[in-house]
């Protein structure tokens, strides 16, 4: 739907400088927007490409390369089950069985109201902890089936804060404007580091073995 | 596959062994292009020799062994060291090869017989030769909807992909266009473009070439032919002076298609889209098919004797009788083959007398530029590491395969390009360093980058010079590494500027390099050759000037005794009355020439106007006689490239109607004129050539025959005969606060006539637009898009104007060519430069 | 709260901080372990770059992210004299079965950091970039709020305590794809790209990684065992575990046993049967059940059988016994299993994680998998085992690496497996169709001639 707004192209031009080459931001800034969005829009792919100075043709092939990214909305809550070999083990296809029939919806499909989209997904590293499922990639352990009807309740009725809806993955950010980067520059502008060469010379002068990044 | 393996000269020999065998090969290289010059051909789909290999499809895997036991390794990303042992046949890379060719078939749709690539299918040929034959796979194949237009010319069938990578690849890596892209993951990847945004790249067509299956399709050949129903010659395309090696193929007599050939000097196997749908053009229902002849306000169809006879009538009474020789002039030339070049050379200046003979349409370089400076070739000028001055018109509209040559020597072979441009180019972002100037003085900016000089030798990091990093101070310093050793591109940048600038900037750099070497950036097909065979005033065939004593044309009845009028003479002159005959050899002056007042007045002024051409261009219509010339294909002969490099051009179908050769034409009208050119076929002509032009001699028909010259045979690089000499400095034009210097660059698809012809392409044409800086564009108080009244030489017109920071204060860029504005209106011939006055329209 | 620990006399070299609640902040890290907080990083600013890196190639690091390569080996591997150099960390952990890079990051994000900084000090980084996979939202937030505290408290950015060292530690999100934990794969994927791996040779990440610069992979484990390691120096190191597999390592242990859990064990001591039933690791087979096969480290090893389970996790015994320890994953598998599902399911992992670039895996793993559902629906025909093992010969061709079946007189084969791919992913996919099949042809003949899908996965839904 939409390109950044203000405020986030000013953290997306922030993040594009915490990089040596612009490019290397196109997945975060694709996160960025599926932050803003739910979802990841036609319209901010454009953006993302200027931004970063690529086709969007570019920009949609990484996207699409990773599950993570949504092309249509979805569901408010993402609710993802792992059926992979551990989960599986103790019940996971079962739990998502027992999920479609709770939520009314076959697996990769979303509640009429929007509220939920149902995955079967690989492994979530979470193996010791099955069955495991996520919901907007926040972890749930060792799911019962009431369990899971009892989390589906919690989130209809707005009891879980722990939550955001979709798109918003770390509500922690990394600080790192301008002010604090140490040296982060395109890969053509870099030399020897200091330390590296101070040792070196120290090395040399006192007739050890040269410095380790030599 | 077409692909021909790189040419390679061995300088650092190994020996490896190839199914027990011993060759030497060059350390290094992929082991893949190794074996095949060799005698060992290894199948494979996603390798193409001009493109960085990616190692994905796997048919190439072969075991290799390098002391550690054999492995399998795909021989496409492998390079040859010392000792390497390496078995293509063995029952180990038998069975990997054929896996790999059932994995790539049990979805693949079996739409053979309804396929464009049946028949020259990689994938169906490896199949018959080594592929299984019944299939265990019972499942459902990958579906997607039928084609899809991903471009205006070409059509994706992602069932039929096998997702080697060749196509994205080259958009991205050869044509810097990724507007197509493997898109989602695994088993689903397709290649794609962003939604509604087309892959719109000059270089399109190239994708349907090197797709080892029919996935791709271009939209003019689709379902035309099968390739068994198709024969092909070898030649050499004329769209532009680069002169890219194509295979012409035809079925009953109909061009259907061009194939890029690679020829490692010139095209590596590319070609532009303009060039490669330009076979359109030759099929063209608007093709002239017999002569025409004016009664009154029409041209009525006549017969090619009666033609042929009021033609020589116009001509004669310059020839014998009391007539002026002067009173006969020609335009054109250009894109003949240079056989025919000679003859109408021969005519108008050895018959005739007449030495008004212009190629160029005032949009070109004076003829001893192109023919008295030193030379480089485009490998030279590509040269890995290399520093390049350029200062011409932008390549990628206007010599396409040049532009992908010296990108991919740009981005991958280290050049550092030195732009010096009015406004930004494709070139910009890739250049090291781009440089604007102010349209009409080049001068000025090369002399403060040569000022600068050589860097001395506290020029440290430390420095504060070196720490400057605008273009400029950029430019001067890598001007200054080249030293002697600098190779120039040297074109036009813009018509709205006189030729006056181009010398002086030539002359500029020449004062401060000497051993300078220059590739021209020429436009038309074989402008080159028509130079070379002297269609230039003062010129006679192989670079010798008329008054020389070195020419060779004693066979000759006659030579000029005067210099004759270049274009923008010629067209004056008949403005004034006082041209009686006006040839227009395939040029259309009120389209080409920059000042399009003059050039209608020089229509009206010239008492008969001969016109020879394939179609009735704007100047055509206006003309007394039309003869009907035989087009691409139709020929056999020899083209030169900007480069001077003479290669073949072969006659594939008959030409169109009763169209003749234009060589014969001017043979015919010898005749008439008494004169016997005895000429039985280009050969002969050739032949002829040889014995008249000095330069041409080490280039014969013998020599082009060869296996190995199909690249073509350079002309000598090294000038002798015409010279270059630098003319004192024009005066810098003065700049007029309330105007604006006006640029106009063409672009590849423009208003001209075979583009017009070519249906596929005719619809890329852009149309004209203004563009202002935004310091400007506020000044002018318009709307992003309004109307803005342009007026310049007297005349005016309304054109839509938009903002765009990439063009300098000061300036205003409008496209040439383009339909809409008649751009050459405003141009003055006589002026250095286009002032122009803007206001927003009411 | 997922359970951790270790046995009695096992070091807690990076486990220490597990059950500490406020592990993660600056000042939780402070107070436990190390007295003064990052104290592993002074020790190292008191030596050379040169000496670090020795003392890291003396304590035999191995790689704990699947390939067990030596760390202090791989640093040395960057050419001489080119810069700049990069540090990716590989966070992305998502091979099936693993889990022990996650807790980590969650629970104690300062001993990663630290461990970023010695590395990026010992071999002269420009910059670090920690990788996270996409799908562990916690584990973000922990890490960007620690590299808050830590750029606030100098111990990363400019002129780090006061020297002249200084390094930038990005923090980036994967966005889910398997195959991106493939080193070259991450390394694309971290240029923006699609997550496809790269050719080694040449594209060995120590010499031409990210921007094709030397860019040392690392993975998360195998860094955090290096603020230990400079505080106690290479002796201490290795006095546990093997002498070729020194230090200890995360056993993610899963599936049928009592105990499931993330377990710091010595390395190449500890045996599966130590594992699987000792009370302080699994605790036995869930009750009542008993032991039908297992995965000795993560989906992509071939299977072991209770035959095995005698055999100690380290790299180079396991490998001779046709398997290998890969990411510390071991997953137990009861009787209850039914082989012919589990095989479907880790193979569909594979078909739908395959990045698409190697013909053989993206159109292999697909074809295996149907194959395999058709047989589990009872659709199976009598070609099809034989179809099977075919297409996983052109993924992988000549003998796969197999587990020995002394009671059918079947000899180990030895890892690793061959490939007519560029990665391992593709191969990996045969790993539990060997495996399976060579053990458990019956139950796939079963289902394909009596046409019945054999009813198994006794358990419900865990609890
Ligand atoms: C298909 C595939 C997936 C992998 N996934 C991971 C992973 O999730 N995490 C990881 O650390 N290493 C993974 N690896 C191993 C990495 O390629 C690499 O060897 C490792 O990150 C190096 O770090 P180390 O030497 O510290 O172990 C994977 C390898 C392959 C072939
Ligand atoms: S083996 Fe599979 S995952 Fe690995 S590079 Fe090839 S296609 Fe991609
Ligand atoms: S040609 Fe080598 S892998 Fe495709």
């Amino acid at each position: 739907m939409s390109r950044f707004t203000p405020e986030n192209e000013q953290l997306a031009r922030e993040i594009v400088a915490r990089y040596p080459r612009p490019k290397s931001a196109t997945i975060p800034l694709c996160h960025l927007a599926q932050e803003q969005d739910g979802y990841l829009a036609d319209d901010a792919m454009t953006h993302i490409a200027e931004l970063v100075g690529v086709t969007p043709a570019e920009v949609l092939g990484t996207a699409s390369f990773y599950e993570m990214f949504k092309r249509k909305p979805i569901g408010k809550y993402l609710i993802t089950v792992c059926t992979n070999i551990s989960c599986q083990l103790l019940g996971g296809e079962e739990l998502l069985e027992h999920a479609e029939r709770t939520l009314g919806i076959s697996s990769g499909s979303t509640t009429d109201d929007g509220l939920f989209t149902l995955e079967d997904v690989e492994c979530i590293a979470a193996c010791t902890e099955a069955p495991a499922c996520q919901v907007n990639y926040r972890y749930q352990h060792r799911v019962s089936h009431d369990d899971f009807d009892q989390l589906v309740d919690d989130l209809r009725e707005g009891r879980r804060d722990e939550v955001p809806a979709h798109g918003t993955l770390a509500r922690v950010r990394q600080q790192l404007g301008a002010d604090r980067i140490a040296n982060i520059t395109p890969p053509e502008a870099q030399d020897q580091p200091v330390w590296i060469t101070r040792h070196e010379r120290e090395a040399q002068s006192s007739g050890t073995a040269a410095g380790g990044g030599s | 596959m077409s692909e021909r393996p790189r040419p390679r000269t061995i300088t650092d020999p190994v020996t490896i062994t190839v199914d027990g065998k011993e060759v030497d090969v060059q350390r290094g290289e992929l082991l893949i292009d190794a074996c095949e010059r060799n005698g060992t051909y290894i199948p494979r789909f996603c390798y193409h020799p001009r493109m960085e290999p990616v190692g994905m499809c796997r048919m190439c895997l072969v075991e290799v062994d390098t002391g550690r036991g054999p492995a399998l390794q795909p021989s496409c990303m492998i390079e040859c060291s010392a000792d390497m042992k390496v078995a293509t046949a063995t029952d180990g890379v038998q069975k990997a090869q054929d896996g790999v060719l059932e994995f790539l078939l049990i979805n693949h749709p079996l739409d053979c017989p309804v396929c464009d690539k049946g028949g020259e299918c990689p994938l169906q040929d490896q199949t018959m030769a080594y592929g299984p034959g019944e299939s265990r796979w019972t499942e459902e194949k990958r579906h997607y909807p039928k084609p899809i237009p991903i471009s205006e010319t070409v059509y994706l069938d992602r069932e039929r992909c096998i997702l080697c990578d060749r196509c994205t690849r080259f958009a991205s890596d050869v044509a810097g266009d990724p507007l197509i892209h493997f898109m989602d993951r695994g088993a689903n990847t397709q290649v794609n473009t962003f939604p509604d945004e087309p892959f719109a790249s000059y270089f399109s067509g190239n994708t349907v070439q090197i797709c080892p299956v029919g996935a791709l399709t271009a939209k003019p050949y689709r379902f035309k032919a099968r390739p068994w129903d198709l024969d092909q010659l070898e030649s050499t395309c004329t769209g532009c002076s680069v002169g890219c090696r194509i295979s012409v193929q035809s079925s009953r007599n109909q061009v259907l298609r061009y194939l890029g050939v690679d020829s490692d000097p010139v095209n590596w196997g590319w070609l532009c889209d303009k060039g490669r749908f330009g076979f359109e053009a030759v099929n063209s229902d608007e093709r002239i098919v017999e002569p025409l002849i004016r009664t009154g306000d029409e041209l009525v169809p006549t017969r090619w004797t009666e033609a042929l006879t009021a033609a020589a009538d116009a001509l004669r009474g310059a020839v014998d009788g009391p007539g002026d020789p002067d009173g006969v002039a020609l335009i054109g030339g250009a894109r003949l083959t240079n056989e025919s070049a000679y003859h109408w050379v021969k005519l108008i200046k050895g018959v005739i007398g007449s030495d008004h003979v212009d190629a160029q349409l005032g949009d070109g370089l004076p003829a001893e530029l192109v023919l008295g400076l030193p030379g480089a070739t485009i490998d030279e000028v590509c040269r890995p590491g290399s520093v390049v001055l350029y200062l011409g018109p932008d390549p990628k509209e206007e010599l396409p395969v040049l532009f992908l040559r010296l990108r991919h020597a740009m981005v991958n072979d280290g050049v550092r390009l030195v732009e010096l441009s009015p406004v930004a180019t494709s070139l910009t972002p890739l250049a090291a360093a781009s440089v604007r100037y102010v349209p009409g003085d080049p001068s000025s900016v090369l002399d403060e980058l040569f000022a600068a000089g050589p860097p001395g030798p506290s020029d440290s990091d430390t420095d504060a010079d070196s720490a400057d990093t605008s273009p400029r101070a950029l430019a001067a310093r890598l001007l200054a590494e080249a030293g002697d050793d600098l190779r120039v591109v040297v074109g036009r940048t813009t018509v709205t500027e006189s030729a006056t600038a181009v010398v002086d900037a030539v002359a500029t750099i020449l004062a401060a390099v000497p051993g300078a070497r220059f590739l021209p950036a020429l436009r038309r097909g074989n402008v080159r050759g028509a130079l070379e065979m002297g269609m230039a005033p003062g010129l006679l065939p192989g670079r010798v000037r008329r008054d020389s004593a070195q020419t060779g044309v004693d066979s000759w009845p006659r030579v000029p005794v005067a210099d004759g009028n270049d274009t923008e003479g010629i067209l004056r002159a008949a403005a004034a009355g006082r041209v009686d005959t006006l040839i227009l050899l395939g040029a259309d002056p009120l389209a080409d020439f920059p000042d399009r007042n003059l050039a209608e007045r020089a229509l009206l002024g010239a008492r008969t106007v001969i016109a020879i051409d394939q179609f009735l261009s704007e100047s055509a219509r206006r003309a007394a006689i039309v003869l009907p010339a035989a087009g691409f294909a139709e020929v056999d002969g020899t083209t030169t490239n900007l480069e001077g490099r003479v290669s073949t051009v072969q006659q594939k179908v008959t030409a169109k109607g009763t169209s003749r050769p234009d060589w014969l034409i001017a043979a015919e009208l010898a005749a008439r004129l008494g004169h016997d050119f005895a000429a039985e076929d280009a050969d002969s002509i050739w032949g002829e050539i040889n014995s008249v032009a000095p330069a041409t001699s080490g280039v014969t028909l013998a020599e082009l025959a060869r296996s190995d010259a199909a690249d073509g045979l350079l002309l000598p690089l090294d000038p002798d005969g015409v010279r270059f000499d630098a003319p004192a400095r024009s005066d810098r034009p003065a700049i007029d606060s309330y105007s604006l210097r006006l640029v106009a660059t063409r672009t590849l698809y423009d208003g001209g006539t075979l583009l017009a012809n070519s249906p596929s392409s005719a619809g890329l044409a852009r149309g004209t637009a203004l563009r202002l800086n935004p310091v400007d564009f506020d000044r002018v108080g318009v709307v992003d898009g309004g109307q803005v009244r342009i007026t310049g030489n007297d005349r005016s017109f309304l054109v839509e104007a938009h903002k765009d920071e990439s063009v300098p204060q000061g300036v205003a860029a409008i496209g040439l060519n383009q339909a809409g504005a008649a751009v050459t209106t405003l141009i003055d011939a006589n002026a250095p430069v286009t002032d122009v006055r803007l206001e927003a329209a009411p | 709260m997922t359970t951790t620990g270790a046995a009695p006399g096992t070091p807690l070299i990076v486990s220490s901080r597990f059950e500490v609640l406020d592990a993660h902040t600056l000042d939780g890290y402070k107070a436990s372990g190390s007295y003064e907080g990052y104290a592993g990083l002074r020790a190292a600013l008191a030596r050379s770059p040169q000496q670090v890196l020795d003392e890291v190639k003396d304590a035999t690091v191995l790689g704990r992210g699947g390939a067990g390569f030596p760390a202090g080996t791989k640093w040395g591997f960057c050419p001489p004299g080119v810069w700049p150099r990069y540090i990716v960390v590989n966070g992305d952990e998502s091979e099936p079965g693993t889990y022990k890079d996650r807790v980590l990051m969650e629970r104690d994000p300062h001993q990663l950091i630290e461990g970023c900084v010695i590395a990026a000090y010992a071999i002269g980084a420009a910059q670090v970039f920690l990788y996270v996979r996409g799908e562990m939202a916690h584990a973000q937030e922990r890490i960007a709020a620690a590299l808050n505290e830590a750029y606030d408290a100098n111990l990363v950015g400019r002129n780090i305590l006061g020297t002249d060292f200084s390094v930038d530690i990005v923090l980036h999100w994967g966005a889910g794809a398997y195959i991106v934990g493939e080193e070259t794969a991450l390394i694309e994927s971290l240029e923006g790209n699609r997550g496809m791996p790269r050719l080694k040779p040449p594209f060995f990440p120590a010499a031409k990684g990210l921007y094709l610069k030397p860019t040392i992979v690392n993975n998360v484990e195998t860094l955090s065992n290096l603020p230990w390691l400079m505080n106690n120096g290479a002796t201490a190191f290795k006095e546990f575990g093997s002498d070729a597999s020194p230090g200890t390592r995360l056993i993610a242990l899963s599936g049928h046993v009592n105990r499931p859990g993330v377990y710091e064990i010595p390395q190449g001591t500890t045996t599966y049967r130590d594992l699987f039933y000792d009370d302080a690791y699994g605790a036995g087979i869930r009750d009542g059940h008993e032991l039908k096969m297992f995965i000795p480290g993560g989906a992509s090893a071939p299977w072991f059988f209770p035959e095995q389970v005698d055999i100690p996790l380290e790299g180079r015994v396991v490998g001779a016994a046709g398997s290998m320890v890969g990411s510390g994953a071991v997953v137990v598998m009861d009787e209850t299993t039914d082989a012919v599902r589990a095989c479907l399911r880790i193979v569909r992992f594979f078909a739908r994680e395959s990045c698409g670039k190697c013909t053989p895996c993206r159109e292999g793993t697909s074809w295996e998998e149907m194959i395999l559902r058709r047989i589990l629906d009872g659709q199976g025909r009598p070609s099809d085992i034989d179809a099977l093992l075919d297409v996983a010969d052109n993924i992988s061709p000549g003998p796969y690496p197999v587990a020995a079946h002394p009671e059918a007189g079947l000899e180990a084969v030895p890892f690793p497996p061959r490939q007519t791919t560029i990665c391992p992913l593709g191969p990996s996919s045969v790993a539990p169709i060997t495996s399976a099949i060579r053990r458990y042809r019956h139950e796939f003949e079963a289902k394909i001639t009596k046409r019945e899908s054999i009813p198994v996965m006794a358990a419900g839904a865990g609890g």
